[in-house]
């Protein structure tokens, strides 16, 4: 099959398989979508089953990391760590909305840096919008804080996103040299928004002072922060003792598994559900049609486009160029596309990608493309989303946290 | 005279015992709330934008029944804290134009600045109360929560031929 014939059609079925992934039909699930786009990328030979194969041997261990992460945050979910967090967001806020924010900050941050976006997202985004309907508040900052940290801070380690994990296998950076990297620029992107966050609902933040009671101190659960604990020690010592930080992930999720099994606290079946395992199917698919993408000729024109080089100006635009890609198609994509090349040309290219996919999503969380989609469905549910609003706070947010956090990035790798 | 008292979290307290103090005792007093679908709409885009991640419905804790409690248990408070009968209505939606379509047939509609309560002037009036007021089929009765700001807070007049400034951009 001629190269422009098969990059064409691979793009096409890569369009088709994210649109189905935002729309999400009744009658087929992403995981299905993205199988079938493969096979058929396979089937007319636009992709050769070696390449499968190493698209597949590439990806494997990151997703085993990826399940593996997202069993120990749905065991931190079911021994009550998320809603200990909200009691002690509440008990922290005093009745003030300001402080509940600051509150909302650390706590999401925290969470998303080490248990991952998703674990902010879908587990402790309903938690804060519970804390802010029982302080009596606008859950708006609160609510809008928790998403845009789910981009912002997923810099800081290989777990928080899974553009890390992609970025992490194929940078061959230490896990801790990659943290140590990130760590700078995680507190630029996460200051930029505190700032401007505070100032944006300001007016929001104000209440007047009425007596609060306060609740009582919360119980945290010990054990899943134990088992957090001494997975990330695992993590930290990885290099030291040669060991791959995804057997780490492994044993953490088997002290967080095991245990609820035995106590009849899960069954098998709930616990293969919290592995998400249409998820995972969904990424080992995309990883194929991207590959199939990037072997026809994308790599070649992602290569002439995005800067090899490490100095100041080349981290800024191959950081802005990442968040432009991100906010076209989505960042899973954007990064299976643009990891390979960045990381080909070392350490600065391949994190300030990572900057430019993970802090750029704030400018629309979907992608541009799916927000076409996302608008038909926010008009369908009638409500009362200023996406004026919306856009404004990420046009505020964005270039500012993409800026500072290369910035730092780049005194970061001076040092 | 039919009263609705529009109360929002944040001043309930203060919209509630002013309502008290104006309304004559014979009003028949409709307490409101809305529920803003925003954050719940939020939230949900987020989510959508963690592309193939799919959760067994029955881990979700749905806000909108999150929601719906907290607005339940603020009305009876506030209700208790009127200390006279009084008609809850729970509404969710576009809060501003929920509130005005409330406000039809009744004759005063009490309601709280929710802007800027540092000073006055029209950045104490948010998007929704200014659109509430702007539109309200109904005489209204507007409160301070807390107490009003001094005049002081008023800008001193600009030089005569200053050209007027512009209205502020967050309404």
């Amino acid at each position: 099959m001629a190269d422009g014939v098969a990059l064409a059609l691979a793009l096409v079925v890569l369009a088709a398989t994210l649109g189905v992934a935002v729309a999400r039909p009744p009658y087929l699930s992403e995981a299905v979508a993205a199988s079938i786009g493969a096979v058929l990328l396979v089937i007319v030979g636009a992709v050769g089953l070696s390449e499968v194969g190493d698209a597949l041997s590439d990806l494997g261990p990151t997703v085993g990391f990826l399940a593996a992460m997202l069993l120990i945050a749905d065991g931190c979910r079911r021994d009550g760590l998320f809603d200990a967090m909200g009691a002690l967001m509440a008990r922290g806020a005093k009745g003030s909305p300001t402080r509940l924010l600051a509150f909302v900050f650390v706590i999401a941050a925290a969470v998303t840096a080490v248990l991952s976006l998703d674990a902010n997202v879908v587990l402790l985004t309903p938690v804060v919008f519970a804390t802010a309907a029982r302080m009596r508040t606008s859950a708006k900052p609160h609510v809008y804080a928790c998403a845009h940290l789910a981009n912002s801070a997923s810099l800081l380690l290989p777990v928080s996103n899974l553009t890390n994990l992609l970025a992490f296998q194929a940078s061959k950076l230490s896990f801790t040299r990659f943290a140590e990297l990130m760590a700078l620029p995680t507190i630029a992107a996460v200051g930029v928004e505190f700032v401007v966050f505070r100032r944006f609902f300001a007016v929001d933040l104000k209440r007047p002072r009425h007596a609060a009671t306060r609740p009582a101190r919360p119980e945290l659960p010990r054990f899943p922060l134990a088992v957090l604990a001494l997975t990330l020690v695992g993590f930290a010592l990885s290099s030291v003792v040669g060991i791959e930080p995804v057997w780490f992930a492994a044993a953490g999720a088997a002290a967080m598994t095991i245990p609820a099994l035995a106590r009849r606290r899960a069954t098998p079946l709930a616990l293969a559900r919290g592995a998400e395992p249409g998820f995972l199917i969904f990424v080992l698919g995309l990883g194929v049609i991207v590959q199939a993408a990037s072997g026809n000729g994308l790599d070649t024109a992602v290569r002439d486009v995005l800067p090899s080089g490490s100095s100041l100006p080349d981290l800024l635009a191959v950081a802005a160029l990442s968040a432009i890609f991100a906010n076209l198609v989505n960042n899973l994509p954007a990064t299976l596309m643009l990891v390979p090349v960045a990381a080909a040309a070392g350490t600065g290219p391949v994190l300030a990608t990572l900057i430019g996919v993970n802090v750029g999503p704030n400018l629309t969380y979907v992608g541009s493309l799916a927000t076409l989609l996302w608008r038909r469905i926010l008009r369908a549910e009638d409500t009362d989303v200023e996406l004026g609003e919306f856009l404004r706070l990420g046009a505020l947010t964005v270039p500012a946290s993409l800026v500072a956090a290369t910035v730092l990035l780049w005194l970061a790798l001076k040092v | 005279m039919r009263a609705l008292v529009w109360i929002i979290e944040d001043t309930w307290e203060d919209t509630v015992d002013e309502a008290a103090a104006f309304l004559p005792t014979d009003a028949e007093v409709t307490l409101l709330h809305v529920a803003s679908t925003e954050p719940e709409t939020l939230a949900r885009a987020a989510r959508r934008g963690l592309l193939g991640r799919q959760r067994p419905p029955d881990l979700e804790q749905p806000l909108r029944v999150i929601s719906e409690q907290a607005a339940h248990d603020l009305l009876a408070d506030a209700a208790t804290r009127l200390g006279r009968p009084a008609r809850l209505d729970a509404r969710r939606g576009r809060v501003k134009h929920e509130v005005v379509a409330a406000a039809e047939g009744m004759d005063f509609l009490v309601l709280a600045r929710d802007g800027d309560r540092e000073r006055l002037g029209p950045r104490s009036l948010g998007p929704a109360a200014r659109f509430v007021v702007d539109h309200a089929p109904c005489g209204v009765l507007l409160i301070w929560p807390d107490v009003a700001p001094a005049l002081t807070t008023i800008p001193p007049p600009p030089p005569p031929g200053t050209p007027p400034p512009e209205s502020p951009p967050r309404g």
